[in-house]
C-alpha cells in the first residue's frame, strides 16, 4: 500500500511539521481504516519516519459501554504491574493482545494489549460526587505517572487510538486498520522537532473518549501545563498536544462549555476584534479570555480534535498552520492539504481553508443511534451554537463560517 | 571642632581651564558644596557634604565639573571595608541609626541576570511585533475557575458568570507606591499623568490622595497602610482599587516616619494630620494581628468600595511568604503585591535594607507554586516589585508568575534620580525627594509625565520583541510559562526553587 501510494506524491512539497487528516460520517455510517491510511499516506513527506497514529471511534460496539483501555509495556514484567492495578480499580470484561500484522517497516513494537473496563463500585464510592469518567482519568494519570514500564494511550468508550514509531502509513497496516469499521477516523504523521521518537509520543494524544492530532508547536506549553495541574491534570508526556487533549478534557467535559466556547477560549479573537463583536458575544468572549488566560494556546497549530459525538478542527488565531476543510454528502473531512482530502473524495462539494481561531465542527445527526441517549444529551448542551456574531474579522471567515452548519 | 574621622565620599573635581565663575553649581546644589568666594571672585567647594548626586555636573554650562567616587581607600580589607568603617565612625558621632534611601545595594541583589530568556528558531516561527499583533493588556482581579453559561435561553447559552471587579492595564507594568510626602507635588503629579495617558496605574502609597489628584482617581491604587493617613470614604471612592499596606520589600517589618518638618499645608491636607506634626506609621497595622483580622480589613473595604473595587495586599517578601500569600488570598484579595528585598524607599536603617526579607525572584516563584499547588491561583493576581530594572527583568517576572509588576525606582530615574540614596535628607537635587519648593520646580509635570510614559512606551515595545521572539502574542501565553526561562550560575536547589532548567536541558 506504501508503495502503491508513494507514486503519486507530487514533487514539489513543503516539508514543515506534521500532517494531520480526518473523515467523519456525520450520518455514522461504518468506513474501513483503508481510506484515511491513504489519505495521511499522500502527506508522506510532512512526517519523517518517528511517529504515526489514528484515532478510530465506533470500532468496539459489542463493547460500548466498557472503557476500551490500550495500553503498552516495554516488557512482561510491566504489565504485570500494570495489570496489578488495574484489576484492583476495575471490573474487566475482557482482555486481549492487539491484533497487529508484523513488519519490517515498524520495528521494535512494544507489547500491546487492550482491556475493556468499567471501574469497581467500590472504588467509586471513593470518588464521591465524581463521575466514572474522573475515576478513569484518576486510573490513567496513576499508571502512566507511576507505573514503570506501563503507558495507557487510548481510554474511551468504543473508540481507540493506535498509534506507533515509523510513518502512519506503516503503523496503519501494523495495526490492521483495514479491518477496523468507525465513523470517524483521524490520523497524523509526525515530524518530530521536541522529543525523541517512542511509541507513546506519536498522535493522537487521547484520554477518555477525547483524541488530538496535532501540528505545529505550542509555545504557550509552560503554562497551560502549569494551568492544567490546578486542575490534577499532569502532563506525563511533556508535549503540546497532551495538554490540547487535556483542557478538552477540563473546558468540555469537567467545566462543561459548548465546543465553540472552548474553542473561543483557547484561540481567542484579538482584543481590538473582540471589542467589535455585538454586545452578548462580546460579553462571553471577553469573559472566557479573561478566566481562561492560562487556557490560551499560542504559537502555530492546527489541530483535530475527536470525540464520540463528532470532530472539531481548528488553528491558532492567526492562522501559522495549514487547514483544510471538505464536505461531500455525510461526510466531513478535514486534513493539513487539500490533497490529502482529494485523495479520499473525488469530487467535494465544498472545500475551505479554516480561518484563523475559527473552529469547524463536524457532529454526529442521529447520535441517539451511535452513542446513546446519555451522551447524547451532553453532546447537544456542548454543540450548541453561541449567541450570533461574526467570527473574527478574516477576510476568510464569513466564508469558512458559512460553509459549516 | 577635631577633624571628622568620616571621609568625603565624592571628590568634586572643577577645571579651571573650563568654569566660567557662573556660579549655577552654586544655586544647584541644595547640600552647599559649592559656594562662592565674592573676594577671590572664585568658585570653591566643600566636598565633604557632596552625595554624588550629579546635579552640578549635569547643569554646569560648560562641563567644568567632575563628580569622582572618592577613594577611602583604608588598607585592603575584604571584611572591614571602607564602607563598613565609615559606618562605624558615623555611628560613634552620632550614637544613631544609619539612613539609607532607594533599594537594597550590595554585590549581591539580582538573581534576574542568572536567568535567560527563550527565542524560537524554525519550529515555531517568531512573531514580529510590528506587522502582527501583540497583546499585552493585563486583567488584575479575581477570577473564577470556570466560566459558568446557562443554557435555558433560546438565542444560545448566555453568560452566568460575573466577573469581580478588574483593573485593565495596558501593559503590565504599574508604579509603586510613593507617597506624596515622600515624592514631590510634581513627582506624584508626573506618577498620575503618566499612568492616566498609557492607561496603568499609579499608587498612592499610605500618604493619602490630595484633592487635585482626584481627576486621576481612575488611573490611581489608593493605600491604606498602619498610619491611616489621608483614609475616608471619598479617598476610596476616587480611585480604581484600594491597596491594604502590610509591609514594603526595604524594610520589612517596621513602620514609617514622616519628619514634622516635611508636613507643609498641602501634605498635611493630604494626610489628614496637623501641620508640622510628625507622620508616624506604626510598624504593625493596630487592628490586624492575624489574618482573621486581615479579612476583617478587606472585607470592610470591599463594603465600603460596594464590591466594585479589587482589593490588594501589599507585603514584603519573607521567609514564609508563599504560606503568607496563600492566607492572604484566603482572606480575599483580589491582588496580591509582594515587594522583594531590593525594593526602594524614601527612608530605612541600612542594616534592614540590606539584611532583612529574601529576593523576589525567590519570593515570586514560591507563591505562584504555592497559589497553583492549592488551586486558588485564580482567586488573586499576582504583582512583583522590588527592583525592576529593565523591560528583560519585567519579561522574566512574568515568566516565572508574575501578572504585573511595580516600578518605583526606574520611575524615578526616568524623572532625573541619580540613585544618590539620599531621599531622607529631603534635600533631592532633582526635585523628586523633597519639599522644598526651590528644589520642586525642578521637576517640570508635562515633562515628567512624558518622560515616564516614553519609559513604559520603551519597555513595552521591547516586551513585544521579547515574546514575538518566543513565539507568543498574547501576555497570557507568558505568564507563568517558565518553560521559556532558563537559569546560569544557579545551584541545583536555586533552579527548583525558581522552577526552572538549567541552560542546555
Ligand atoms: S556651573 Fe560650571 S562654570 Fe559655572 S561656576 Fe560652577 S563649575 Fe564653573
Ligand atoms: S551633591 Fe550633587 S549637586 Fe552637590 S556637589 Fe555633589 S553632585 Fe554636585
Ligand atoms: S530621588 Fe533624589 S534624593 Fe532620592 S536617590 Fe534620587 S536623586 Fe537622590
Amino acid at each position: 500500500m506504501r508503495l502503491l501510494h508513494r507514486k503519486q506524491f507530487p514533487t514539489s512539497k513543503d516539508i514543515s511539521g506534521c500532517a494531520i487528516s480526518g473523515m467523519m460520517s456525520e450520518i455514522g455510517a461504518p468506513m474501513s481504516g483503508e481510506a484515511i491510511i491513504r489519505s495521511i499516506a499522500n502527506m508522506h513527506d510532512r512526517s519523517n519516519g518517528l511517529g504515526g497514529g489514528f484515532a478510530a471511534y465506533g470500532i468496539y460496539p459489542e463493547m460500548r459501554d466498557r472503557y476500551a483501555l490500550h495500553v503498552m509495556y516495554d516488557a512482561i514484567d510491566d504489565k504485570q504491574e500494570t495489570e496489578r492495578l488495574i484489576s484492583r480499580w476495575c471490573t474487566v470484561y475482557g482482555d486481549e493482545t492487539i491484533p497487529t500484522r508484523p513488519s519490517a517497516l515498524v520495528r521494535h513494537p512494544p507489547i500491546l494489549h487492550r482491556y475493556f473496563v468499567n471501574i469497581k463500585p467500590e472504588v467509586m464510592e471513593r470518588f464521591c460526587d465524581e463521575t466514572e469518567d474522573d475515576a478513569i482519568v484518576d486510573l490513567v494519570m496513576t499508571i502512566n505517572n507511576e507505573s514503570k514500564g506501563g503507558f495507557v494511550f487510548s481510554s474511551g468508550k468504543n473508540m481507540g487510538v493506535f498509534k506507533g514509531v515509523g510513518f502512519p502509513e506503516d503503523i496503519g497496516e501494523f495495526y490492521r486498520l483495514d479491518e477496523y469499521q468507525a465513523y470517524i477516523w483521524t490520523s497524523h504523521g509526525r515530524f518530530p522537532t521536541n522529543t525523541t521518537g517512542w511509541w507513546g509520543g506519536a498522535h493522537p494524544f487521547s484520554l477518555l473518549d477525547w483524541s488530538v492530532v496535532h501540528n505545529g508547536e505550542i509555545s504557550s506549553y509552560g503554562i497551560n501545563k502549569r494551568y492544567l495541574d490546578n486542575f490534577g491534570y499532569k502532563c506525563a508526556l511533556h508535549t503540546d498536544t497532551e495538554v490540547i487533549a487535556y483542557l478538552f478534557d477540563l473546558l468540555v467535559r469537567k467545566h462543561r462549555l459548548p465546543f465553540e466556547a472552548a474553542c473561543l477560549a483557547m484561540a481567542p479573537p484579538f482584543w481590538p476584534q473582540l471589542e467589535r463583536l455585538p454586545e452578548t458575544r462580546r460579553e462571553l468572549a471577553r469573559t472566557l479570555r479573561i478566566v481562561y488566560g492560562g487556557a490560551l494556546l499560542n504559537g502555530p497549530f492546527s489541530v483535530l480534535v475527536g470525540h464520540s459525538g463528532g470532530m472539531v478542527g481548528f488553528n491558532d488565531r492567526t492562522k501559522l498552520r495549514p487547514m483544510v476543510g471538505a464536505r461531500k454528502g455525510d461526510m466531513v473531512y478535514m486534513a493539513s492539504e487539500e490533497g490529502a482530502i482529494r485523495e479520499v473524495c473525488n469530487d467535494p462539494e465544498v472545500v475551505w481553508h479554516a480561518a484563523g481561531g475559527v473552529p469547524i465542527m463536524a457532529h454526529l445527526k442521529e447520535p441517539e443511534k451511535v452513542i446513546g441517549a446519555e451522551a447524547t444529551a451532553r453532546l447537544k448542551a456542548h454543540s450548541c451554537k453561541l449567541p450570533a456574531g461574526a467570527w473574527q474579522e478574516s477576510p476568510r471567515a464569513g466564508r469558512a463560517a458559512a460553509s459549516v452548519q | 571642632m577635631s577633624k571628622r574621622l568620616v571621609q568625603a565620599e565624592f571628590n568634586v573635581e572643577r577645571d579651571p581651564e573650563r568654569c566660567i565663575q557662573c556660579q549655577v553649581c552654586v544655586r544647584q546644589c541644595s547640600n552647599q558644596v559649592h559656594a562662592y568666594d565674592e573676594e577671590a571672585e572664585q568658585v570653591t567647594c566643600d566636598e565633604a557634604s557632596c552625595v554624588g548626586c550629579q546635579r552640578c555636573a549635569t547643569l554646569c554650562p560648560t562641563g567644568a565639573i567632575t563628580i569622582k567616587k572618592a577613594p577611602p581607600d583604608f588598607a585592603p580589607d575584604n571584611n572591614w571595608t571602607s564602607d563598613v568603617i565609615q559606618n562605624i565612625y558615623r555611628q560613634a558621632e552620632t550614637g544613631g541609626v544609619l539612613l539609607s534611601a532607594m533599594g537594597n545595594d550590595t554585590a549581591k541583589t539580582s538573581w534576574w541576570d542568572n536567568i535567560l530568556l527563550n527565542a524560537s528558531q524554525v519550529t515555531n516561527p517568531s512573531i514580529d511585533p510590528l506587522r502582527e499583533p501583540m497583546e499585552l493588556t493585563t486583567f488584575l482581579g479575581a477570577k473564577p475557575n470556570a466560566v459558568e453559561l446557562s443554557f435555558d435561553d433560546q438565542g444560545g447559552p448566555s453568560l452566568a458568570t460575573k466577573l469581580a471587579p478588574q483593573l485593565v492595564l495596558s501593559t503590565p507594568i504599574m508604579f509603586s507606591a510613593m507617597s506624596y510626602g515622600a515624592i514631590s507635588y510634581n513627582a506624584f503629579e508626573s506618577l498620575a499623568r503618566a499612568a492616566g495617558q498609557y492607561g496603568t496605574f499609579a499608587n498612592s502609597g499610605e500618604g493619602g490622595l490630595h484633592k487635585d489628584f482626584w481627576p486621576h482617581g481612575p488611573n490611581m491604587i489608593v493605600q491604606v497602610a498602619s498610619g491611616r493617613f489621608g483614609v475616608d470614604i471619598d479617598y476610596l471612592k476616587v480611585a480604581a482599587a484600594v491597596e491594604i499596606k502590610i509591609g514594603q520589600g526595604a524594610k520589612p517589618g517596621i513602620g514609617g516616619h514622616l519628619p514634622g518638618e516635611k508636613v507643609d499645608e498641602r501634605i498635611s491636607q493630604t494626610r489628614m494630620i496637623p501641620v508640622g506634626s510628625d507622620a508616624i506609621s506604626p510598624a504593625p497595622h493596630h487592628d490586624i494581628y492575624s489574618i482573621e483580622d486581615l479579612r476583617q480589613l478587606i472585607y470592610s473595604l470591599k463594603e465600603a468600595t460596594r464590591y466594585q473595587k479589587p482589593i490588594s495586599v501589599k507585603i514584603a517578601a519573607v521567609h514564609n511568604v508563599a504560606a503568607i500569600a496563600s492566607g492572604i488570598v484566603r482572606a480575599g484579595a483580589d491582588i496580591v503585591a509582594i515587594d522583594g528585598y531590593k525594593g526602594g524607599t524614601g527612608a530605612a536603617p541600612t542594616m534592614i535594607r540590606n539584611n532583612v526579607g529574601i529576593p523576589i525572584e525567590f519570593a515570586l516563584a514560591a507563591v505562584d507554586d504555592r497559589l497553583r499547588q492549592e488551586g486558588i491561583r485564580n482567586q488573586a493576581s499576582v504583582v512583583a516589585c522590588g527592583g525592576f530594572r529593565s523591560s528583560a527583568d519585567v519579561v522574566k517576572a512574568i515568566a516565572l508568575g508574575a501578572d504585573a509588576v511595580y516600578i518605583g525606582t526606574a520611575a524615578l530615574v526616568a524623572l532625573g534620580c541619580h540613585l544618590c540614596q539620599k531621599c531622607y535628607t529631603g534635600k533631592c537635587n532633582w526635585g523628586i525627594a523633597t519639599q522644598d519648593p526651590y528644589l520642586t520646580r525642578r521637576l517640570n509635570p508635562d515633562i515628567g509625565a512624558r518622560r515616564l510614559v516614553n519609559l513604559l512606551r520603551g519597555w513595552s515595545h521591547e516586551i513585544k520583541e521579547m515574546m514575538g521572539g518566543m513565539g507568543i502574542n498574547a501576555i497570557e501565553s507568558l505568564r507563568g510559562n517558565r518553560e521559556h526561562l532558563r537559569g546560569v550560575g544557579l545551584s541545583d536547589r536555586e533552579l527548583s526553587i525558581l522552577g526552572i532548567k538549567a541552560a542546555g536541558e
